[in-house]
């Protein structure tokens, strides 16, 4: 995963680290491309808050509302059976995308969700007083807010790792921490900020080293780069569907299967259970346990057809696509001039890029972009300490995925050249 | 959206916007100040602090300071220049009809300078901006001081 790039020295248009990459045969599966924004076409940089999706995706979802719509668990009829089907199918195969034992693997709404049952399930119920669980500065509030609302009610201590000038996690501060008695360490994968790819593997060795869990927000990495829960060696895993070209409404939560059985549910209902007493029930076997309710079925088969469509492209090349577009993306703000928040090389980042402009506020950045139909998040990202860290209150953000494309890239700076026009300093000829 | 025709320096970005962005005036704290006011918007984390003195029902001294975007900082540049001075009464009326000319619709007449904002109000997602020191100026009105947000509260 570490792939090192060399420094870009070519010049821009015939750049490119993934020179067979057919960009264009790409956006040809994802009809929203052909938008305009008004008298624009649509130029989609946001891809970190949700990606696009594919026609492949777009036709499962459909074609499992068209042919096979059911129930799953339940009926003992040929639509029921297929729905089930369907479903434990899409487990297996989002299993395998992230090299995972099935039986690990919970479909939850979200991210958010998913931490938020390992917060629950795991750390509120079988943390005791004064337990440490370990976080980062750099985390989005779905990694955060559950924790501290595990810590209040389990009067467990939160401790964090702080971060070095370049957007890194300190990993003196993280060996430090991480020598003392801990119980989990939480930690994102790739910062939706900064675009900072954290070091997993070393940090799963020093959580374990102190007996601790670890827990990866992968959100950032899924979607972007192969991601193998064996190599890494971690004990839970969540990530979003809807940001790796899935619908949105299928989340994921990957654990160790024997901690799922030690973990108490989280939420109570139909299809969790075993046997219901009037005053007392026994639980499903996991994951079952841990999916209550009827479950998002087509959102679930969605997200195996992006995985799919994403093994099909080749994780690999997607990555590499998107290391050649990151580093033309740092290239076109510097010269833009603006304040890059995050590693200004290709090591170890990834392609969500936040960046700042003096005076002027990401939200001004954002509305005169889409004039120019330049679609970009401005805001704090769900990281309010970090913003605090850095200093603002708040950064505007460009994200790449596998089907923006260099001149894409070009139009953001000629945008900001616009942004620059409108709002820079007084005096500047408009 | 509301991408095309009209350049957007036309629409958002006036010449009288930028100059109050750049210039705010009433920019700082009223000390001491009798109302005191946190306005937030939850959804970007912009903010602005709204601190005033009263006298015979008049507000004698307004200021604002935080953190926002160009139309949220002009707004309340433009406000405070708006109501200073002016009883607790017109200041009243003066920020329901900026909301109203914001978030219903209103008519813009006699609004002065304020009347630049109002190409804000074809931006959806750009009204809160505007409208966030007025909610923190009706709630310092009304209630003599507390926090308000852009998401809820007696004023949304
Ligand atoms: C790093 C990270 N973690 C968590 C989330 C939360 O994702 P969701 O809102 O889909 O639960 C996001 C996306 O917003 C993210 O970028």
């Amino acid at each position: 995963m570490s792939i090192s790039v060399p420094p870009r020295t070519t010049a821009r248009g015939v750049l490119s680290l993934a020179p067979d990459f057919d960009v264009e045969a790409v956006r040809a599966d994802f009809p929203i491309l052909q938008r305009r924004i008004g008298d624009r076409p649509l130029v989609y940089l946001d891809s970190a808050a949700t990606s696009q999706k594919p026609v492949q995706v777009l036709d499962a979802v459909e074609r499992y509302y068209r042919q096979s719509n059911s129930n799953v668990h339940r009926g003992a009829h040929t639509l029921g059976n297929e729905a089930t089907e369907l479903f434990e199918g899409a487990r297996r195969r989002v299993a395998a995308f992230l090299d995972a034992d099935p039986r690990g693997l919970v479909f939850t709404r979200n991210a958010t969700e998913s931490l938020n049952l390992v917060a629950s399930s795991y750390a509120r119920e079988l943390l005791r007083p004064g337990d440490r669980v370990v976080l980062t500065l750099m985390e989005h509030h779905s990694n955060l807010v559950p924790w501290q609302l595990a810590a209040e009610r389990a009067g467990l201590d939160l401790a964090f790792i702080g971060l070095t000038a370049e957007g890194r996690l300190d990993m003196e501060v993280a060996a430090r921490l991480l020598s003392e008695p801990t119980r989990l360490l939480g930690v994102t994968h790739q910062s939706n900020v900064l675009g900072t790819v954290n070091p997993i593997r070393e940090l799963a060795e020093l959580a374990h080293g102190c007996g601790a869990l670890i827990a990866v927000d992968a959100c950032q990495s899924v979607p972007h780069m192969p991601v193998s829960v064996r190599e890494l060696d971690v004990d839970f895993l969540a990530f979003s569907g809807h940001k790796a070209c899935g619908p949105m409404g299928g989340g994921v939560l990957w654990a160790r299967p024997e901690l799922l059985e030690r973990m108490p549910p989280f939420l109570g209902g139909g299809s969790m259970i075993q046997r219901v007493e009037l005053d007392r029930s026994t639980w499903a076997e996991v994951p079952a346990k841990f999916e209550a309710g009827t479950p998002d079925v087509a959102g679930a088969h969605g997200l195996a057809a992006a995985c799919d469509y994403l093994d099909a492209v080749g994780r690999d090349r997607i990555h590499a696509h998107e290391q050649a577009l990151t580093g033309h993306l740092l290239e076109v703000l510097d010269e833009a001039g603006v304040d890059i928040q995050g590693p200004r090389t290709l090591v170890e980042r990834g392609g969500a890029v936040s960046f700042t402009m003096g005076e002027i506020h990401p939200h001004d950045i954002a509305t005169i972009l889409d004039r120019e139909g330049v679609a970009i998040r401005a805001g704090h990202h769900c990281c309010q300490p970090l913003m605090r860290h850095l200093g603002t209150p708040a950064t505007a953000r460009a994200s790449v995925y596998l089907y923006t494309t260099h001149a894409e890239i070009d139009a953001l700076g000629a945008g900001l050249r616009e942004v620059g026009r409108i709002l820079g300093p007084p005096g500047t000829p408009r | 959206m509301t991408a095309g025709a009209t350049p957007i320096e036309d629409e958002l970005y006036r010449e009288i916007i930028l100059d109050h962005w750049r210039n705010p005036r009433y920019r700082g704290h009223v000390d001491p100040a009798d109302v005191t006011v946190e306005g937030y918007n939850p959804l970007c984390g912009d903010e602005v602090l709204l601190t005033m003195r009263m006298r015979d029902g008049s507000v004698e001294e307004i200021a604002f300071d935080g953190h926002g975007c160009s139309i949220s900082r002009a707004s309340a540049s433009m406000m405070c220049e708006g109501v200073a001075g002016r009883s607790i009464g017109e200041a009243t009326e003066l920020g329901h009809r900026f909301r109203a000319m914001m978030l219903e619709g209103g008519s813009a007449d006699d609004l002065g300078d304020l009347e630049a904002l109002q190409g804000v109000a074809r931006i959806p997602l750009r009204i809160k901006c505007a409208v966030l020191p007025w909610n923190a100026l009706l709630e310092g009105l009304q209630r003599g001081g507390g926090t308000v947000t852009t998401e809820e509260g007696p004023l949304s």
